[in-house]
């Protein structure tokens, strides 16, 4: 919402400077966006050509002699055509910035001869379009060196404020100024319009017709002016609409536009010698069209409200007027609508029919329904002045006052809520600045609410009222005391370990990721997603339009964005959900990371001290662990099968598993086809744990650790090589080792692994070393031999190993 | 040799040759001393002085073998020919005690001098070092330990919403424009004809919090928020906080308060000038606008100084209807909520000058922006290493 300041002075009585008045908008809960206080234009003054010459060394230059107003003349070169002697125009001097042209002026030197500042055009002013001269003043007894801008209406502020949807007053100046006399910044100037009267009866009718259903026509007040001329507006209307962003287009429609800010009610304006028969207010028939004022054709439907005759429909209500029956220069006979319609189907036809305008953003708001009659009344008035022309009388359908809402309002509540005591005197003056009745005596009171404002509806209302013009500063701040009994826990066990496993991906040298939670239908259906539920109805680009059924795509994708700058040894982890479905149980908190290249997790790229390989199914792996490990999993008792999803390689990926069915995670290379859908290079290795998966630690009644048990015996470590088949998962021999002596064998460690045609044919060598830890008294050699015994006999049986040779 | 000539050389009994044969055994020690002592010097290693050790005090070494000659002495030659030997062993022992460890002292400097590396060669960094936290989960961080200190818990909810818990149990009635504000992300409609959307907002959680707790009630939630925005502020995808407390007292002072607490903390700054303005927001009533004291005239943006204000979150009281939605009456609970954009507070804290650099993953971004492992912020080490 713009006005100027001038025009809020036709409404505000006040001396506020334009600093008062922001500020003062600011802390009433009108914030202001943006202010253009024009002091850009107080360097153009009002200067007389003295002398103009011809140029020596150009045809088409003069060089103007300027009295300024002040000091000596000044000499300007000037390329206008109507550049004379006696010429009274807007100068520019050395240093002003102009901002039609986007310059600031400096001394120039044109064909030889020195310019000290410029005469102005229109549109080096940003007044017009007109470029054909400089500015030509009529009026020769203008002071020299007195302000242009002044002279041209040009030094009137502008104001925008950011106007929340709870205000449909305010989208008039006259309610901005009713909050601002409330505020204290002056006092509110009585703008009521006495009925204008009128000879005869309309002779175009009106009715309403929505038969059995819902009237989406709530009132509707009608008037002909007879005999108006039609031109362009006065120059002060022409100014206050250019300043606020509005194009003039003739009288009738500038007056309209006028009152839409002025009071915050849109009217529309017909060419009665284009209406055909009376008019109907109905809703929109299927195949139905309209050409409106925007140039384009809009299809209504049963939806939609609409203004036809008896040729159809003429005006979208609320909402845009007809093409057909606007008012032009030719106009004689006008037309004055105002109405009221429903605020709930203006903002969907709207919405609909993707149309914003001035008057929708009221209608949909709620617009003053007891000023419909005034309004037509006060438009009457300005067609009268600036048109000419005789109105008949009124009609007005549905002419009810409306409903006076009453809010039962316990002062008590202003303390209540803010805690702070606004005394009653001062909470009832405050309503009645505002237009609110309170009436009766004592704490309670009830309180007659406005009919320009609709968001009132209960004491919460009434308290922000009075809070925002006592002034909300002056609540003073409340440390806010602990409250007993709230004693509960701060982070639930997932939020802990998201924080954890976060550092911990962190802390092995990967770097934190937050992609978008969306992602293609391409790339959802490569890893196990897709699901229509899932697709977004309005995505904001094709590729964004699935929620992610893996943290993996956007991860492989970065890796590739960043090896397509140059980038490609890197490691990145996001921790963030993943979507199965649309419910809550859905939505799955997990943990994924990918290694690209070299990005290993004891460094990155060549060392002179080891070599670069690819990060790997391994690294993947111990990244998982790490993660499950940092989620408090029970990383000891999980275990590791192949069985990855499709996306990964089938020979180099595994699955973590705690029990037989528990999936906890799966990590592993990339299946080669996977990234060649995603057009994306490797090596890359990645993984994903669920951490929502992970059970719930159990919840102990002690604190206390179970007790420490140290045995006094050395332990003793034996190593064995086994030789098996090359398809012999290892955790199969470590379990079978692991199983031939439950209570002493307290680690089993593969520290070697051999392939090699010494062995055979799709052979290979384990080798494990096994500490044994005796627990009641030294073991001897024959115990150490039994236990060798059991364990070469138990590999074999459960591997068929055999003990290398 | 000479030692097996000795033993059998002393082993004959009923020797006459007592007087002569003492002196004959004293020059052979002297002899044998001689020797060993020669034989110490001439070691050049710890394993040749080990030798010498063995052959002269190991269990079949030459002085041993003269010691075992003493039983058969008689009790005169003993009394002589003890010390001797005995002095000799010691001597000896000395000897090679010291002969050794002046040898370990120079195999040590041998050793070291042959060990020496270019220490000036470099080591792989440690892994703290290459990895990054988001800057979004650190400020999460931080914002949990303020809240946290305050009594407030974190608590969280889904990004796929049913209308009910976006809008309409928010008080944004059917058709409202406040509902236009939020540029709504939906998925197609279900059997029954229901969209679900994605949250614009993390508010839908204050509605599940309250269903399910009874007041007392101190939360913060932060959470993923979507609209269908994309342009040089506006990510369709962004991260919001929101605050709830709700008991039968809580008012605006102790909102402002709360606020104050929490801009300070945050910013780490001593004080902070703030101003609240009325708003609007249809799930609070009265509702406001925060915007703190910063100075804008430099090239980075300042906190608490200057004379400029920047909005930076909107608060209120929960509106009435809110707690009537969630079955809590409105006339005996009351209390206050606040949302906050956590990417934009991050980006005035560090100074990120682009809101889509957050989601771009670029690792030089994280690497510049991003924040180490190990500095969990906390309260009591400051929130900022």
């Amino acid at each position: 919402m713009k006005f100027t300041l001038s025009w809020l002075k036709d409404h505000l009585d006040t001396n506020a400077s334009l600093e008062e008045i922001i500020n003062a908008l600011n802390m009433i809960g009108l914030e202001v966006e943006e202010v253009d206080d024009k002091s850009a234009f107080e360097p153009f003054v009002i200067a007389r050509v003295l002398t103009a010459e011809q140029h020596p060394d150009a045809d088409r230059l003069r060089v103007l002699s300027v009295d300024t107003g002040s000091g000596d003349p000044v000499q300007v070169v000037c390329g206008a055509p109507n550049a004379r002697a006696g010429l009274i125009g807007a100068f520019a001097p050395v240093g002003t910035y102009v901002p039609g042209i986007d310059l600031t002026l400096a001394v120039g030197k044109i064909r030889g001869v020195e310019s000290f500042g410029m005469m102005c055009s229109e549109r080096e002013l940003q007044m017009s379009d007109e470029h054909d001269g400089i500015i030509d003043l009529d009026d020769l007894d203008l002071p020299l060196g007195s302000s242009f801008a002044a002279h041209a209406g040009l030094d009137d502020p502008v104001i925008e404020i950011g106007l929340t949807p709870n205000r449909p007053d305010c989208t008039g100046v006259h309610g901005i100024a009713r909050d601002l006399a409330a505020y204290g910044l002056g006092a509110l100037k009585d703008k009521a319009t006495a009925p204008v009267g009128g000879e005869g009866p309309c002779p175009v009718g009106v009715s309403l017709d929505f038969g059995e259903t819902q009237p989406l026509c709530l009132g509707f007040a009608l008037r002909m002016v007879r005999g108006v001329d039609n031109g362009p507006s006065p120059v002060w209307l022409q100014q206050r609409l250019t300043a606020i962003g509005l194009r003039p287009i003739n009288r009738l429609v500038d007056i309209t536009n006028y009152i839409t800010f002025d009071r915050g009610r849109p009217l529309h304006v017909f060419d009665a010698g284009k209406v055909a028969g009376d008019l109907v207010v109905r809703r929109g028939r299927q195949g139905e069209s309209v050409l409106a004022l925007d140039g384009r054709d809009y299809e209504v439907n049963d939806a939609i409200c609409v203004i036809s005759d008896d040729k159809g429909v003429e005006s979208i209500a609320g909402i845009i007027g007809g093409e057909h029956t606007g008012c032009d220069a030719e106009t004689t006979d006008v037309l004055i609508e105002s109405a009221l319609w429903d605020p709930m189907n203006i903002a969907r036809t709207g919405r609909d029919l993707g149309v914003i305008t001035d008057a929708r953003y009221r209608f949909e708001r709620g617009v003053d329904p007891a000023y419909m009659a005034e309004g037509m009344e006060l438009a009457t008035q300005m067609v009268l002045e600036l048109c000419g022309g005789t109105p008949t009388q009124p009609i007005i359908v549905n002419d009810q006052p409306p409903q006076k809402k009453q809010v039962t309002f316990p002062v008590s509540e202003v303390q209540r809520l803010t805690g702070t005591n606004v005394p009653h005197d001062e909470a009832f003056d405050i309503l009645r600045r505002l237009g609110f009745i309170p009436q009766g005596d004592g704490g309670t009171v009830d309180v007659t609410v406005p009919t320009w404002r609709p968001d009132i509806d209960g004491k919460a209302d009434l308290v922000e009222e009075i809070m925002r013009i006592h002034g909300v500063n002056m609540i003073e701040p409340q440390p806010l005391p602990r409250d007993a009994l709230i004693n509960g826990r701060i982070l639930t066990t997932l939020q802990i370990r998201t924080r954890s496993v976060k550092r911990a991906l962190a802390g092995r040298g990967m770097m934190e990721a937050v992609n978008w939670s969306f992602i293609s239908g391409e790339q959802a259906e490569l890893f196990g997603g897709g699901d229509e539920t899932l697709m977004l109805a309005n995505p904001i680009a094709a590729d964004m339009s699935h929620m992610r059924p893996s943290l993996l795509p956007g991860l492989v994708a970065a890796a590739q964005r960043n090896a397509d700058r140059g980038h490609g040894d890197l490691a990145l982890f996001e921790v963030s959900d993943i979507y199965r479905d649309d419910t809550r149980d859905g939505q799955h908190r997990v943990a994924a990371g990918i290694r690209r290249g070299s990005a290993q997790l004891q460094g990155t790229g060549r060392h002179w001290n080891g070599s670069a390989d690819s990060a790997g199914v391994f690294d993947a792996k111990a990244d998982a662990l790490a993660a499950l490990e940092a989620c408090g999993a029970p990383v000891g008792r999980v275990q590791i099968e192949a069985g990855a999803p499709g996306w990964y390689h089938p020979g180099r990926s595994g699955v973590i598993k705690l029990g037989p069915k528990l999936v906890l995670g799966t990590f592993g290379e990339f299946h080669p086809r996977t990234l060649d859908s995603m057009s994306v290079s490797g090596p890359i290795c990645g993984f994903e744990i669920d951490i929502n998966a992970v059970p719930e630690p159990k919840r102990k009644a002690t604190r206390t650790k179970t007790p420490l048990e140290l045995s006094r015996f050395q332990a003793v470590e034996r190593d064995f090589a086994f030789v098996v088949d090359r398809s012999v998962p290892a955790v199969d021999i470590v379990r079978a080792v692991q199983a031939a002596e439950k209570k002493l064998i307290v680690r089993v460690n593969v520290f070697d692994l051999f392939e090699g045609p010494s062995l055979g044919e799709d052979k290979k060598s384990v080798a494990v070393e096994v500490e044994i830890q005796p627990v009641e008294r030294t073991l001897t050699d024959a115990d150490l031999e039994a236990i060798a015994g059991r364990v070469v006999d138990n590999v074999g049986q459960k591997t068929g190993g055999v003990l290398r040779g | 040799m000479l030692a097996g000539l000795a033993r059998v050389f002393l082993c004959q009994p009923g020797t006459t040759l007592e007087f002569g044969t003492k002196d004959v055994k004293m020059s052979e020690l002297a002899q044998l001393e001689e020797k060993i002592l020669a034989d110490i010097a001439g070691a050049d290693s710890e394993q040749a002085i080990e030798s010498v050790r063995v052959a002269a005090l190991g269990k079949k070494g030459t002085i041993s073998e003269k010691l075992k000659t003493l039983g058969a002495m008689t009790p005169e030659e003993r009394q002589v020919m003890g010390p001797a030997i005995n002095g000799l062993k010691s001597r000896i022992g000395d000897a090679i005690g010291s002969r050794k460890q002046a040898l370990h002292e120079l195999a040590i400097d041998k050793r070291l001098a042959s060990e020496t590396v270019d220490i000036t060669l470099p080591v792989r960094p440690s892994p703290l070092e290459a990895g990054r936290i988001h800057p979004i989960s650190q400020v999460v961080d931080e914002i949990t330990a303020i809240f946290s200190d305050m009594g407030f818990s974190i608590a969280e909810g889904p990004d796929i919403e049913s209308d009910y818990y976006n809008f309409t149990a928010l008080n944004f009635p059917e058709g409202h424009p406040a509902r236009e504000m939020h540029d709504t992300f939906f998925f197609g409609p279900d059997a029954a004809g229901e969209r679900k959307l994605l949250r614009t907002h993390t508010s839908p959680v204050q509605i599940h919090t309250m269903e399910k707790q009874s007041p007392p009630i101190r939360i913060v939630i932060p959470g993923k928020t979507y609209r269908c925005d994309s342009d040089p502020t506006h990510t369709p995808m962004f991260h919001q906080l929101e605050g709830l407390v709700v008991d039968k007292s809580a008012n605006v002072a102790n909102l402002k308060w709360v606020l104050q607490e929490f801009c300070k903390a945050f910013f780490e700054v001593p004080s902070l000038n703030m101003r609240f303005r009325p708003s609007y927001f249809p799930f609070t009533e009265p509702s406001l606008e925060l915007d703190i004291q910063c100075d804008r005239s430099g090239s980075e943006v300042r906190f608490g100084q200057g004379d400029s204000w920047m909005e930076i979150l909107g608060c209120g009281m929960v509106n009435p209807n809110i707690l009537r939605n969630v079955g809590l009456d409105p006339d005996i609970y009351q209390g206050f909520a606040w949302g906050i954009g956590i990417d934009r507070l991050a980006m005035l804290k560090y100074g990120m000058p682009d809101l889509r650099a957050f989601f771009d993953a670029d690792v030089r971004w994280l690497r510049h922006y991003g924040f180490r492992p190990l500095d969990m912020p906390t309260l009591f080490a400051g929130l900022t290493a």
